[in-house]
């Protein structure tokens, strides 16, 4: 561990950059980091995915099951979504159930899916009412640079797309496995922009060491129209109108790249 | 379970419970109604039954979770099991875990925390009635309680929601709306700063329309601002005229 000093200094250092338009690691204040993305790395998981966003490291599993719909949706599928914040990743990471930051995390992701219609949870209704596939998303985090919601957010969609569903028949109210697999039909591809307020400035995608000195972060999710699905404001900070208005826009221009970059956007 | 409503706007432009598009539900509010916390309001808006009390700020425990510089504010956003329709287990779900950050996280950029290092307040907010929006009215509520608890503050929080349903952006979301409609967007304010504390949406707008939306949130909030400086006023103003 570096020296408390040595820390503030740092983190000094990172604030002065900022109001020059300059960050500590040569990025602009709009640029993301390096994203890879990989799929299909689980062969046990009907869908996985590995989004290294610098050296942020978050891993998503999908597993599907037969369950019962919610009795408020009887005609939909369920989508579940869970994040780990595994101690492994990070020295500040406790073992234990997910803290308000993984479940923070979690549902915003969550948002994004659900609210662009991402899955088309009706077709996964098997008999309206009483059975539908269950998709669970697991997110687990393996290292923690900074900015988990848009690697998990890039991370849950790149294993949702990467999703087989296997083959059943319904025989007189029985579900039969048949061999082979269909593809997870996506609508939509959701993109998470998270923005930091430091300095009273916005900067793209913040690394560990920039998110411990913001004030707020904003997180904007659009889908494939350009429309908002999900926001989300984060931190002890405010944002004012004007800059909110200023983070929309960019999160969409932000958006665009990124789905041209992953070869989503169609 | 409850039908769904055909439609929630009717052509007169009239919402289910008649309000137009950009009318607030009925808010009463009243401020220092617990004995024993250092500070408490209770509110109703349409529907919504919500107390607040503030304990502190007070020493913390355990000790290692004191800020050297800072007061830690803790929140708890619950929800009473009688609160709605279906009986609500009492432990908290994960919604409640996450309200209860994004209230807290909407409630620090208002107070000095810097005044009281090492030190914790708790600001416990009861729900007893949930008729949507009930994240806003308990910012709303859990402000008016931190400044009668005395605490420093810039200003007081308050916060609404808007929505779109049936195609049209309203202000003030009551539970069908919320359930049905196409967009919920819940907003805290400080008017003095013009400082948007707490911000998060779900559902679908265009620029446009979120534009739109947010500058209604903040007229809404302005209203409900002015109905807490009343309730403040008519709690610590009367008591002087008793005197007198």
């Amino acid at each position: 561990m570096t020296s408390t000093t040595v820390v503030r200094l740092k983190q000094q250092q990172i604030s002065q950059l900022i109001s020059k338009g300059k960050r500590l690691d040569g990025r602009g204040l709009r640029d993301y980091r390096e994203i890879r993305v990989e799929q299909g790395i689980i062969e046990k998981a009907e869908g996985s995915a590995r989004v290294l966003l610098g050296k942020t490291e978050v891993m998503a599993g999908v597993k599907i099951e037969f369950g019962q719909p919610f009795p408020d949706t009887p005609n939909e599928g369920v989508l579940t979504v869970n994040a780990e914040l595994v101690p492994l990743a990070s020295p500040t990471f406790e073992p234990g159930p997910p803290d308000e930051n993984a479940i923070e995390l979690a549902r915003v992701v969550d948002r994004g899916i659900r609210e662009s219609n991402a899955i088309d949870l009706e077709k996964l209704c098997i008999e309206p009412g009483k059975k539908v596939l269950v998709l669970f998303v697991d997110i687990y985090v393996l290292n923690h640079d900074g900015n988990l919601i848009d690697a998990s957010a890039l991370a849950a969609l790149a294993a949702l797309i990467n999703t087989k569903v296997f083959n059943y028949e319904v025989e007189g109210g029985e579900i039969k496995i048949k061999p082979g697999y269909t593809p997870l039909p996506i609508n939509n591809h959701p993109v998470a922009v998270t923005l930091a307020k430091i300095n009273d400035q916005l900067v793209v995608d913040p690394w560990l060491e920039e998110e411990q000195i913001m004030d707020a972060r904003i997180t904007i999710t659009t889908d494939n129209q350009g429309n908002i699905c999900a926001i989300q404001k984060g931190g002890g900070g405010y944002f004012t109108p004007k800059q909110v208005f200023e983070a929309i826009q960019i999160a969409r221009e932000k958006a665009v790249e990124i789905r041209r970059k992953l070869g989503w956007s169609k | 379970m409850s039908s769904k409503p055909e439609r929630l706007i009717d052509e007169k432009g009239l919402r289910l419970d008649g309000r137009k598009p950009d009318e607030l539900r009925p808010i009463k509010i009243e401020v220092g109604v617990l004995a024993n916390a250092d500070g408490s309001a209770y509110i109703e808006q349409g529907k919504n039954k919500i107390l607040a009390a503030v304990y502190g700020p007070k020493e913390l425990h355990p000790k290692h979770l004191a800020l050297p510089d800072r007061m830690v504010l803790r929140c708890r956003y619950h929800m009473a099991p009688f609160s709605v329709q279906e009986r609500k287990s009492p432990a908290p779900s994960r919604r409640e875990i996450e309200l209860s950050k994004v209230i807290r996280e909407a409630l620090e950029p208002a107070i000095f925390l810097e005044y009281y290092p090492r030190t914790a307040t708790d600001v416990f907010i009861e729900v007893l009635q949930a008729d949507g929006g009930t994240r806003c009215a308990s910012i709303t509520v859990a402000s008016l309680a931190l400044a009668d608890a005395g605490i420093p503050m810039r200003d007081l929080v308050a916060a609404c929601s808007v929505g779109k349903v049936d195609g049209t952006i309203v202000l003030d979301l009551m539970d069908v709306e919320d359930k049905v409609g196409e967009a919920d967007l819940p907003l805290a304010y400080m008017p003095n700063l013009d400082a948007i504390t707490l911000l998060q949406m779900d559902g679908n707008l265009t620029p446009e329309e979120f534009e739109k939306a947010v500058s209604l949130a903040i007229e809404g909030c302005k209203k409900i601002y002015n109905m807490q400086r009343e309730a403040l006023k008519a709690r610590y103003v009367s008591v002087k005229e008793v005197e007198e």
